[in-house]
């Protein structure tokens, strides 16, 4: 199946009107030695072929709905009302291209208008932007804004950061003659007397996670102060849902709040796609990188809808833009938008609480047992961090858990060493009390 | 459905609700007895509080207000709007891919890392790079991703080089991503023919140039018939050459970058790969380097490596997938986990429909349709580059602008004959520029019906300018005003 509507009789039909011998008069340009070669893939399938492959392949993997799973780690699992799949399935929504004809696109731009005030309401920013590629590039992007802000090189980070947004981080930085330094996280959260040490004048922002990468809550208000009494930006890395009962990063004064917003109605998809979101005060609006879309009126005086601010974009300023960010992560942030909508603001209060209560009843239990042991102490969200205190290493715990139909916590030795044996555990509003009782038996039992 | 549509926040009446949650089935201990007091929020979320009904009707209207590739043509050049499959969406839409989590270990996730190893292995077929990853998240992040690796193997080399050479025919993006990388933009003018002009390359071609960054076919929709000597010019003096494939679709089944002596090139699935738009994302920009420059590539890879599985009848070799960090020279990581895995899916599916045959027909076709399209307009309108094209055309409305009509003007009343504009002033080289991307996917039928109204347009202005002006009148709104957007930003809802 090609889906290509016309057939050989058109093409002959349109060469003729053409006046053009062969088809391949019009390949003339292209060297003939760049003509010979053949491709070695397979012959074209049936839409039932297709799928049957398809279905194949979907079931060698393991759904996280089959089994119970606790992973977390930067992708979390949250239910999805069925309104977001139905209504981000019309096609209106998925196969228009960015809103360049704002006549024809309203659609799409008044739900990422929606969207932005949704991302405000939840971060308490003044600003936010259409959505960027994932929180990893969203929190890279934050640190470039800073860079672009003062002539400051250094960056410092908490260690607690997710490390695949470290390790973006550094790449994004790499050879912008800029310094990144991290901070130590000794009881699972920052060092803040480290902390103290290390932001000096010559530091452009401060970067924290919170609720950390291993589920912690930081002291945003103290960290907030740090920087700022150095001329730092303060970059706050949240997650949304969490935003439901925590503190919010207007309140404890970011200067720019990121994070990902995967799990605002975004399935997990083995990682993508997802949607960083970007917001800030009011002040660096015109410093931002990415999609903003504004309200204005029309040539009759009706409230519309544009991408604004195209000033600082690369179709416009090429090699002078702010980023070379070209698209958001349009479907995805209307699903976001719909889902928040869904939820409503009792809803999101709720998710968060929900959240809070599962992960401490977990937490509480498996406390208790003899077979693992907490961390750290401080408190968190719906993530923690607990070690194996038997032989048995955590990847063989987790083959064990495997075999009793659940997917166990991420084993954290690759990305921090100190934690050997240590597993970092989510457990969100979609486990029910049943699921992590059976988590608590078996676990009981290695 | 020319009414205008409330904001969501609008339409909140305090108590509705439009999903419950199951109630908590642990022991529910006060918030404060869980978390310090001051870690949580005083500040009121102002979210609606709507019903389902609410929100159902709301998003379905505002879905009306869009055009899109299933309701009518899309001409839009550079972008190859073509029709986005059905099957891709259904494959995409599969439990086993959308539950499955990244941390899961890989052997949980053996069907998504064999579709991903072959759709690598079929994108280097077609494209006759060596290598892939596929984890750049659009084509832009796919020319940072490509600036990375220039910049990391010639430091490896021991050389710092500060250029990149770009024509000026190129994509924004080229320059905003080179720069991104610490590179200063050289910008090169095209040749009278609309080509990179080669002599000029020459010149400017030094040791202390990285790499050129090149469209081909460039933005004018012509192919750049020197781009082995491009290639030779840019190796002689130990740089390299990128190649922005957002115009891959031309030659699809046609000609291949890897043999033209391009070093990286990036795809878009979005584009040449049937993976839906989105209303602007998410795309994928997948990339392809030589051999030289394989080690050079974001972490993780992906691997095949055969596993002995011994059974009760004997042993047998089968295939294990495995995700790998072993890239020496690695740029490190360019975004969270592994890419758009949706969108890989779609353009998975979208090959293995195709197959051989169907990706050959891909460039014909839509070289086919881009020509007969610009055999129909060109006494019409003036096509100032080339007498064929590849897959699109560039137009100048410079004979409507002398009657006091734009390119916009033209874009915009094509709105009110129910279709979408194309793409207008790009590339920047051309005055009153109007770019035209068909794509094979659509019939002669819709072409026709194209060019009577582009037709039919051009003689309104020519004998009755004053119906083309003030343009659309039919869609949902008119034109907005663009500057009171930017001057006065209104960016977000606030209670009234």
């Amino acid at each position: 199946m090609d889906y290509i509507p016309n057939t050989e009789h058109d093409r002959k039909m349109m060469l003729g009107e053409m006046k053009v011998p062969s088809f391949e008069s019009l390949l003339k340009d292209i060297p003939a030695p760049l003509r010979n070669f053949s491709l070695s893939l397979r012959q074209g399938l049936s839409e039932p072929e297709v799928l049957r492959v398809l279905r194949d392949l979907s079931g060698g993997n393991i759904s996280t709905d089959a089994y119970i799973s606790f992973l977390g780690a930067g992708a979390y699992e949250h239910y999805i009302p069925s309104v977001v799949d139905h209504l981000a399935s019309r096609s209106e929504f998925y196969t228009c291209y960015t809103p360049y004809q704002p006549e024809v696109s309203q659609g799409t731009l008044q739900a990422i208008y929606e969207f932005q005030t949704v991302m405000c309401e939840l971060t308490g920013m003044d600003v936010s932007n259409a959505s960027l590629y994932d929180g990893s590039t969203a929190l890279a992007e934050a640190a470039l804004l800073s860079l672009r802000l003062h002539e400051k090189n250094k960056i410092i980070c908490s260690r607690a950061i997710h490390p695949e947004y470290r390790q973006v981080l550094k790449t994004y930085l790499k050879g912008l003659h800029t310094e990144i330094v991290e901070i130590d996280t000794p009881e699972g959260i920052t060092d803040t007397d480290q902390l103290k040490k290390m932001v000096d004048d010559k530091t452009s922002a401060v970067l924290i996670q919170s609720p950390n990468f291993f589920g912690c809550i930081e002291d945003m208000e103290i960290i907030s102060t740090i920087a700022h009494k150095q001329g730092a930006l303060f970059i706050a890395c949240v997650n949304p849902i969490s935003l439901g009962v925590l503190k919010s990063p207007g309140e404890y004064d970011a200067d720019i709040a990121v994070g990902e917003a995967q799990v605002l109605g975004n399935y997990i998809n083995y990682g993508g796609p997802y949607l960083g979101f970007f917001t800030v005060k009011k002040e660096f609006l015109r410093r931002m990188p990415g999609r903003i879309v504004g309200q204005t009126v029309d040539s009759e005086g009706r409230r519309c809808f544009v991408l604004t601010l195209q000033a600082r974009e690369q179709h416009i300023r090429r090699q002078k833009a702010t980023s070379n960010i070209c698209t958001n992560q349009g479907l995805l942030a209307l699903r976001a938008c719909i889902y928040v909508c869904t939820l409503g603001k009792a809803g999101m209060a709720e998710l968060a609480n929900l959240n809070i209560q599962k992960s401490h009843y977990a937490y509480e239990r498996l406390c208790a047992l003899n077979t693992v042991k907490p961390v750290f102490k401080n408190p968190f969200f719906h993530e923690f961090v607990l070690k194996a205190q038997g032989t048995i290493p955590v990847n063989k715990i987790n083959e064990y858990l495997l075999k009793k139909g659940i997917i166990g916590g991420l084993e954290l030795s690759g990305f921090y060493p100190e934690l050997d044996n240590c597993m970092l555990l989510c457990v969100t509003e979609t486990k029910t009390r049943e699921s992590i009782d059976r988590l608590i038996l078996e676990l009981s039992q290695i | 459905m020319n009414q205008i549509e409330p904001l969501i926040f609008d339409k909140t009446s305090p108590g509705r609700r439009c999903f419950v949650f199951p109630a908590c089935d642990v022991p529910v201990k006060p918030i404060t007895e869980l978390l310090a007091r001051d870690m949580l929020r005083k500040k009121e979320i102002k979210l609606p509080e709507v019903s389902e009904i609410d929100v159902v009707r709301h998003f379905t209207r505002l879905s009306q207000m869009n055009y899109c590739v299933d309701t009518n043509f899309y001409p839009l050049g550079s972008c190859t709007m073509k029709y986005n499959p059905k099957t891709n969406e259904e494959a995409a839409r599969l439990e086993g891919f959308t539950k499955l989590h990244p941390y899961q270990s890989v052997e949980q996730c053996q069907g998504i890392l064999k579709l991903l190893y072959d759709l690598e292995q079929m994108l280097k077929d077609i494209s006759g790079m060596s290598a892939f990853t596929l984890q750049p998240a659009a084509g832009a992040h796919g020319e940072l991703t490509g600036m990375l690796i220039i910049r990391a193997y010639l430091e490896k080399k021991g050389e710092k080089r500060r250029k990149i050479i770009i024509p000026d025919s190129a994509h924004g993006t080229n320059p905003a991503s080179a720069v991104l990388c610490g590179y200063e933009i050289e910008s090169i003018r095209s040749h009278a023919n609309g080509l990179v002009d080669i002599k000029k390359l020459k010149e400017i071609f030094t040791r202390d140039t990285a790499a050129i960054m090149i469209t081909n076919p460039n933005t004018l929709g012509l192919f750049e018939k020197d781009i082995l000597e491009i290639g030779k010019i840019a190796h002689t003096m130990g740089g390299l050459v990128y190649c922005d494939g957002a115009n891959m679709n031309a030659l699809l089944g046609i000609a291949r970058p890897g043999d033209m002596g391009v070093d990286i090139l990036h795809l878009n699935l979005h584009k040449t790969f049937s993976t839906p738009h989105g209303g602007g994302g998410p795309g994928a920009g997948p990339i392809g380097v030589t051999d030289e420059l394989a080690s050079f590539l974001p972490v993780p890879g992906i691997k095949a490596v055969d596993k002995l599985i011994t059974e009760s009848i004997g042993n047998d070799v089968q295939k294990e997938y495995i995700l790998h960090y072993d890239y020496p020279d690695s740029i490190g990581k360019i975004r969270a986990f592994y890419g758009h895995i949706g969108m890989m899916i779609r353009a998975y599916t979208y090959l293995l429909s195709l197959g051989k045959e169907g990706v050959c027909k891909v460039g014909k076709y839509a070289v086919l349709n881009a020509n007969y399209l610009r055999h129909k307009l060109e006494k019409q309108y003036d096509i100032p580059y080339g007498k064929t094209c590849m897959h699109e055309f560039v137009i100048s409305a410079t004979r409507q602008k002398k009657k006091g009509i734009s390119a916009l003007d033209i874009a915009k009343k094509l709105l009110d004959y129910g279709f979408h504009a194309p793409t207008i002033y790009f590339p920047l080289i051309v005055e009153e520029a109007i770019m035209i991307e068909p794509t094979e996917t659509e019939s002669r039928e819709t072409l026709d019906a194209f060019a009577a109204v582009m037709i039919q347009i051009a003689s309104d202005i020519e004998q009755q300018p004053d119906r083309v002006r003030n343009s659309p009148k039919t869609t949902p709104i008119s034109r907005p005003d663009e500057v009171k957007a930017a001057r006065e930003p209104i960016l977000r809802w606030d209670k009234k």
